[in-house]
């Protein structure tokens, strides 16, 4: 439990002091040595883990009772998750003391939204990593509609009409979708109720994965389409995607790193667990892979879809967000697919999808600042400006686009694999939707990194050493994944599909 | 299913949840945007009347407390805080018709029935209650969703918004007597800081586009972009 606790309490407190804290410089520095302290204790927590298999623990049970506590539970699969969240969390904080400084010179926001920023951002990761680690359902969907309500103030953050915009129609599209997917939570514990006798454990995700097979099928169901629609708004699958571009867009840039980074994750996070419980209740049933389908159906539209609308954008961090859907979208189709090898290549694409694309908003965030916009057609020739982020920005596309040795082409090829192995014609839309997302991001890539710089444009002060970090273990990850994470992902796939891969 | 065999207290019950579900009704048409805060707010006491009486039904204790937070909230607090703002930013009198209400009205008529149609093959037939219940329920939740899509200020959005959560709350407490403490506090706390932020946002809609009416937020189009 003490790892545990470090690794929620550290954010949590970090929050309310960040809140307190007054002189803008200090909290930067601040802000940085708490998401430190977090990542401690994730790693902890993984040491922990890999040694045990499995910690969990109840907190407040001399309160409520044994069942009724906040009960938690980190295994495989959600710890990878938690050190994940942490590390960007980390880096994303190393690049936005400076970033945020200098919105702060020029005079975009006063200290006093500065505090707000710093202290949403540490009640961002505390809702996330709150998520991640519980075991109860409900908790689970308090503390996603907290990621909501702990953002939404932060993509407001510029004040500009477009921002209030941008943060209204999140706030309000999240709320319906999560919303929708508290029904289907309500519905799950209702299925629970008449096979749990202990009415506080019927959302305790480890209960009711062990009663799986006795959950009403019929209820599971309907609950399982609520909650996919419900935690799919946050993944962004289409066509609940509506928010997703314009929040990352128009928020301030560590905020889309982390959005693009982590908060996606988190959901599909949450809907795998979710599938995990429909999948044993409907093993019986007519149509045992209903859950799989849904999501294969859901993760194909938003990936072909995202891949054509890549090509319409004009504004830099919108492509990138598009960008994000159509990796969510490949993800949930593989999480669809079911089966160890696709299974173990989401997996590591969620891996390898958070760090290449935290990095390539971090990037972007310093071209914008180069060029002073983040119209495509007004940032031109970084490479010539600032050669350390237009070769950021080349490498990381290419690694995001799949090429080879990066680790994203390694788990887009076992998801290949899995799918040519199981279902050989989805291939053919799987490779073509790569091929117009790549066409989509070099088109509008090329002139930025090459084309004619416009006269007096200066270099900024940039701080790449987060980029180096992440597209330097992006590159490991494609070319030698080592052997305690292959087997970490080994185990993960066992607990969600109940067969090895290694 | 015959509603006349069934205990007393659940008849009573039912009778409860459906004017909740009339008052979705009511909520969806009313013009008046103070009348529809206080059907908003007669709203959240039936449904804090149906954890009371749920409560005594079952001899669930927790339940009670529940009842009076859902008072507490839905009932006093954020009907109370949305007549604050409407009165700070000048809307008592503000009048808004929807294009053409018979639609709309007609559209949540058909969701109360695509609602039953929804539930009744789920649940078994000897259970009736539960049925009716939970159909209600999601009619709550989705009349909210076509109140929130149609209505096009931004305060009566924010009603439909916390109406569905009425609905959630309704399905939750007469379906499976109440979540756990744990949860159903999280989920008060989540709505709570919802409607603060909404506070907020009224204020920065009111700055940014001169008004609180969502249609004129257009700036951001798929190819829009340009904004600097």
């Amino acid at each position: 439990m003490t790892p545990l606790m470090l690794v929620l309490l550290t954010p949590l407190l970090g929050a309310l002091a960040l809140g307190l804290l007054r002189r803008p410089v200090v909290a930067g520095w601040f802000n940085l040595g708490v998401s430190v302290i977090s990542l401690g204790g994730a790693l902890w927590l993984g040491a922990a883990v890999a040694v045990t298999g499995e910690v969990s623990g109840t907190l407040g049970a001399q309160l409520f009772g044994p069942s009724a506590g906040l009960g938690f539970r980190v295994d495989a699969f959600n710890v990878y998750l938690v050190v994940l969240t942490a590390f960007v969390g980390v880096t994303t904080s190393i690049f936005s003391r400076p970033y945020m400084r200098y919105v702060l010179e020029i005079g975009r926001i006063g200290p006093r939204r500065m505090r707000t920023y710093h202290s949403m951002y540490q009640l961002f990761m505390f809702t996330m990593l709150l998520a991640l680690t519980t075991d109860n359902l409900g908790v689970m969907w308090v503390a996603v509609e907290g990621a909501t309500l702990a953002t939404v103030l932060l993509v407001s953050l510029y004040r500009t009409p477009e921002a209030v915009e941008a943060a209204w129609k999140y706030f309000i599209l999240c709320g319906v979708g999560i919303a929708l997917a508290l029904f289907g939570t309500v519905l799950t514990y209702f299925a629970a109720q008449q096979v749990i006798a202990d009415p506080a454990a019927g959302l305790t995700w480890s209960t009711l994965y062990a009663n799986a097979d006795g959950l009403e099928p019929a209820v599971m169901r309907l609950a399982f389409v609520f909650l996919l629609v419900g935690y799919g708004t946050k993944v962004g699958l289409v066509p609940m995607h509506q928010w997703l571009p314009d929040a990352h867009s128009e928020g301030p840039t560590p905020m889309s790193a982390v959005l693009s980074g982590l908060l996606l994750n988190v959901a599909l996070y949450a809907v795998v667990r979710l599938k995990m419980l429909v999948d044993g209740s409907l093993a019986e049933t007519a149509s045992p892979h209903l859950a799989g389908q849904l999501l294969m159906g859901f993760g194909l539209v938003s990936f072909l879809v995202a891949g054509l609308f890549l090509h319409r954008q004009r504004d830099i961090k919108r492509m990138f967000s598009y960008s994000s859907i159509e990796h969510m979208g490949l993800m949930t189709f593989a999480f669809g697919l079911g089966g160890p090898l696709a299974t173990f290549g989401a997996l590591l694409h969620m891996l390898v999808h958070s760090l290449t694309k935290s990095a390539i908003f971090i990037t972007v965030g310093h071209a914008a600042h180069i060029a002073g916009t983040q119209s495509i057609d007004q940032i031109r020739g970084l490479i010539r400006t600032q050669p350390a982020v237009g070769w950021s920005l080349l490498i990381g596309v290419a690694a995001i686009a799949g090429f080879p040795p990066f680790g994203v082409f390694m788990s887009e090829f076992l998801l290949l694999t899995a799918t040519m192995k199981s279902a050989p014609w989805f291939t053919l839309a799987l490779l073509s939707g790569l091929a117009v997302a790549f066409a989509g991001l070099f088109r509008h890539i090329h002139p930025m990194v090459y084309g004619v710089p416009p006269e007096g444009q200066q270099p900024v002060e940039a701080n790449m050493i987060p980029v180096a970090v992440h597209l330097s273990l992006v590159l490991w990850l494609g070319l030698a994944i080592p052997g305690f994470l292959a087997d970490w992902l080994d185990r993960a796939t066992l607990l969600i599909t109940g067969a090895h891969l290694l | 299913m015959n509603l006349t065999l069934l205990p007393l207290l659940q008849q009573l019950l039912l009778v409860l949840a459906a004017i909740v579900l009339f008052l979705s009704f009511v909520l969806l048409a009313q013009v008046r945007l103070i009348s529809a805060i206080h059907a908003f707010a007669w709203q959240g006491a039936l449904v804090a009347a149906v954890t009371a009486v749920v409560a005594a039904t079952g001899q669930v204790h927790h339940l009670y407390f529940s009842a009076a937070l859902t008072l507490a909230l839905k009932a006093l607090l954020i009907p109370w805080m949305l007549h604050r703002l409407t009165r700070r930013l000048e809307l008592e009198r503000h009048t808004e018709s929807l294009q053409s209400p018979a639609l709309v009205t007609m559209g949540a008529v058909a969701l109360v029935i695509f609602s039953y149609w929804l539930v009744l093959p789920m649940i078994h037939a000897e259970m009736t209650f539960t049925r009716n219940i939970i159909a209600i329920s999601l009619a709550v939740v989705l009349i909210g969703l076509l109140m929130m899509v149609f209505r096009t200020q931004a305060v009566a959005q924010v009603l439909g918004f916390m109406s569905m959560e009425n609905g959630l709350f309704l399905a939750a407490v007469s379906a499976t007597d109440g979540m756990p403490l744990v949860v159903e506090l999280g989920v008060a706390f989540d709505v709570l800081v919802a409607m603060v932020l909404f506070g907020v946002f009224f204020l920065q809609l009111r700055d940014s586009i001169d008004s609180l009416d969502v249609d004129r937020l257009n700036r951001l189009r798929e190819t829009g972009g340009d904004s600097q």
